[in-house]
């Protein structure tokens, strides 16, 4: 069944035509999904061509979801643009706006954030992979080519690379989805928002946490963990050497003070009965002993 | 990007905040002369260390001068002093302010509610986590609507909340402006002070800019270049101008791989190899020949590195074009300290047999990145042990 996005998603990206747009566009079609239109008001009425099947281009999501039905919009639109856009695909009652951009500002994230919860639009981001259900759909930029057969591991995580280094750990037992929420301070859906999806997904039988530095999510989690998830879960937190201070790579990944630290997130995370690995074979070996 | 305290003066200043006369310098003389036009010799001057950290009072980074020729003294003492590994480069001289009461204000990022929540207490002047660790009910936390802001109603909300007095409610409203038009994560100001005259004035500040809006916020000008007195400035400058995600860090073994979770995954693993990382360096999904040379370049130019790990996972860029891009990297410069790859994920196998028909003589590969971290950290410590 998987999480967030199925068989039946009809998917539409916005910012399609641009090169990292077409590029992903081609993966996620041939990863099967059912990609129905792309939006780009300079483009209205055009059909683009991929790999022998044509993509009609939209004017607006309105226009794309009154000809198409979509219910999921995967934006690769640059950063100054992805405010509106994700405000567009929320206005137009899309029900799953992936946000792959990186580098958009805060205040941004704050606004659309608030917009889309305010109009029953999940999202996913930014700065993210995105998620995939294999096997049924791909939303964003995971290479679906990894494990590409479906499997019973949910796996949720701020890191894109982690991501795909636990998927292909762990290719031989298969994932029911693996969502990638992304490395910003101010993200659209949570660890806590995919813990709960998969504690409620009959497919999936034990969850991969995957953390990093910064915030306190981990903590959050593991709290959540505690009092409602009866699911094994199996934890891993990068960033136990990030100095105090220093952004490392992810906008939302700093230590401030002793605020954010790796070794906390590990603490709490056992203390919620969380197997956490230190490195992610250790990870990927302790799904294993778990699941055989 | 975090502000000096008098950038942050100067912000507030101009939006309409009311901050104390203030000057920066960075030399002895100059304080003198900046001490005796802010009228040091009638009321004295504040020193203060302009320093990116906190704690600068109790580290002495903060003096009163009783007159300008004592606050050329207290300048040279302070300037070139270490707060918490922070070298005092500059300092501020402040005209003092006679305080009848001190409160705090700030609004910072909440991550857990994806917004912005004002805190705000009568009792200033001390660290805020001390005050909400003590008394919590003296620390208000209100949530601010990111589609109305910091209205009259919202500012008369907080200074209800917190105790404070109904002057300081125009001042909210302004700190807010400076909030959200200079793209800021946190804006605090601690204390704010009521003057013996009833003036509301912010006496000390802290703010932090959004990096990802500096494509908006024309006026930031360049990023700060790290200061480059020091190796890690150097090498921290260097990787920024070729546009590189590089972070210094205390150890030997350098470390390169592709996208941030993997390296500070790396960075763990190899500590957990009993080696300790030079550095931080993540070189995105692309992973091209002329990003892995620039990479390695600026690597090979940190003089604490011994070894090299690359670790590279191949997902959107296959191994395979990464193999290549590390073949060409190395035609491009030379190749000093013994460096460890691994390939993984995507074509590894292919990726690897490039790197075979492509020997060279520093370079060696293994196949798991445990296996890597081990291999580059044993060469680390056994060329340190040589020299």
């Amino acid at each position: 069944m998987a999480i967030f996005l199925s068989k039946e998603s009809k998917v539409i990206v916005q910012g399609m035509t641009g090169a990292e747009g077409m590029k992903h566009t081609r993966r996620m079609l041939a990863s099967g999904t059912d990609i129905v239109g792309g939006v780009n008001p300079r483009k209205a009425g055009q059909e683009v061509d991929v790999d022998g099947r044509s993509i009609p281009v939209f004017g607006s999501v309105q226009e794309a979801r009154e000809a198409t039905e979509a219910d999921v919009s995967v934006l690769f639109v640059p950063p100054a643009f992805s405010k509106a856009a994700v405000q567009e695909a929320a206005d137009a009652g899309i029900g799953l706006a992936v946000v792959i951009t990186e580098g958009i500002p805060v205040h941004d994230a704050v606004a659309f954030r608030a917009y889309a919860q305010e109009r029953g639009t999940r999202v996913i981001g930014p700065n993210c992979p995105g998620l995939i259900s294999p096997g049924l759909s791909n939303a964003g930029i995971i290479p679906s080519d990894i494990a590409p057969e479906p499997g019973r591991i949910g796996l949720v995580s701020k890191s894109g690379t982690l991501t795909y280094q636990l998927m292909y750990e762990l290719r031989d037992i298969g994932f029911s989805s693996c969502v990638g929420i992304g490395g910003d301070p101010v993200i659209g859906t949570t660890h806590i928002d995919a813990l709960a999806a998969f504690e409620a997904d009959p497919e999936t039988d034990l969850i991969v946490m995957i953390g990093e530095i910064g915030g306190d999510a981990e903590e959050r989690a593991a709290a959540f963990i505690k009092e409602n998830v009866t699911k094994p879960v199996i934890g891993y937190v990068a960033g136990f050497t990030a100095p105090e201070g220093k952004t490392m790579g992810h906008a939302g990944a700093i230590v401030s003070g002793s605020s954010g630290t790796a070794r906390a997130k590990k603490e709490a995370l056992e203390a919620a009965g969380v197997r956490v690995g230190t490195t992610p074979t250790e990870t990927a070996r302790l799904v294993l002993d778990r699941l055989t | 990007m975090d502000l000096y305290e008098h950038q942050a003066r100067e912000l507030f200043d101009r939006y309409g905040v009311l901050v104390p006369e203030a000057e920066v310098v960075d030399t002895g003389s100059a304080a003198r002369e900046a001490a005796e036009r802010l009228g040091a010799d009638r009321h004295g001057v504040v020193v203060k260390a302009q320093v990116k950290t906190g704690g600068r009072g109790k580290a002495g980074g903060v003096k009163k001068a009783a007159d300008a020729a004592a606050a050329e003294i207290t300048a040279r003492q302070i300037l070139g002093m270490d707060i918490k590994g922070h070298t005092v480069h500059s300092v501020m001289l402040a005209q003092p302010v006679q305080v009848e009461e001190e409160f705090y204000v700030s609004y910072v990022l909440d991550r857990a509610a994806g917004g912005f929540i004002a805190i705000a207490s009568a009792e200033g002047g001390m660290e805020i986590e001390e005050v909400a660790e003590a008394r919590p009910e003296a620390v208000a936390r209100i949530p601010i609507d990111p589609s109305t802001g910091v209205t009259d109603e919202k500012a008369a909300e907080i200074t209800a909340a917190a105790g404070l007095p109904a002057d300081v409610a125009p001042v909210l409203r302004k700190l807010w402006s400076v909030l959200e038009s200079e793209d800021a994560l946190l804006v605090e100001v601690n204390p704010l002070v009521r003057t013996a005259d009833g003036a509301i004035v912010a006496l000390d500040g802290k703010v932090t800019l959004d990096d990802n809006a500096r494509f908006r916020q024309a006026r930031w000008g360049d990023p700060s270049s790290p200061a480059e007195s020091d190796e890690h400035g150097r090498l921290e400058a260097e990787a920024a101008a070729k546009g590189l995600n590089y972070v210094k860090l205390e150890g030997e073994v350098g470390v390169i791989g592709n996208g941030a979770g993997l390296v500070m995954s790396t960075l763990d693993v190899v500590d957990g190899c009993g080696a300790k990382p030079a550095n931080f360096l993540d070189i995105g999904g692309g992973a091209s020949a002329q990003v892995m040379a620039d990479g390695l370049s600026v690597v090979l130019s940190d003089p604490d590195v011994k070894s090299l790990l690359v670790n590279v996972f191949g997902g959107i860029t296959a191994c395979d074009a990464v193999a290549e891009g590390i073949t060409q990297a190395l035609g491009q410069i030379r190749l000093t300290k013994p460096m460890v790859v691994r390939l993984d994920g995507n074509n590894a196998v292919r990726g690897r047999t490039i790197l075979e028909e492509n020997p060279h003589p520093l370079l060696e590969q293994r196949t798991t990145m445990d296996g890597a971290a081990q291999r580059a950290a044993e060469l680390a410590t056994s060329t340190a042990t040589a020299a």
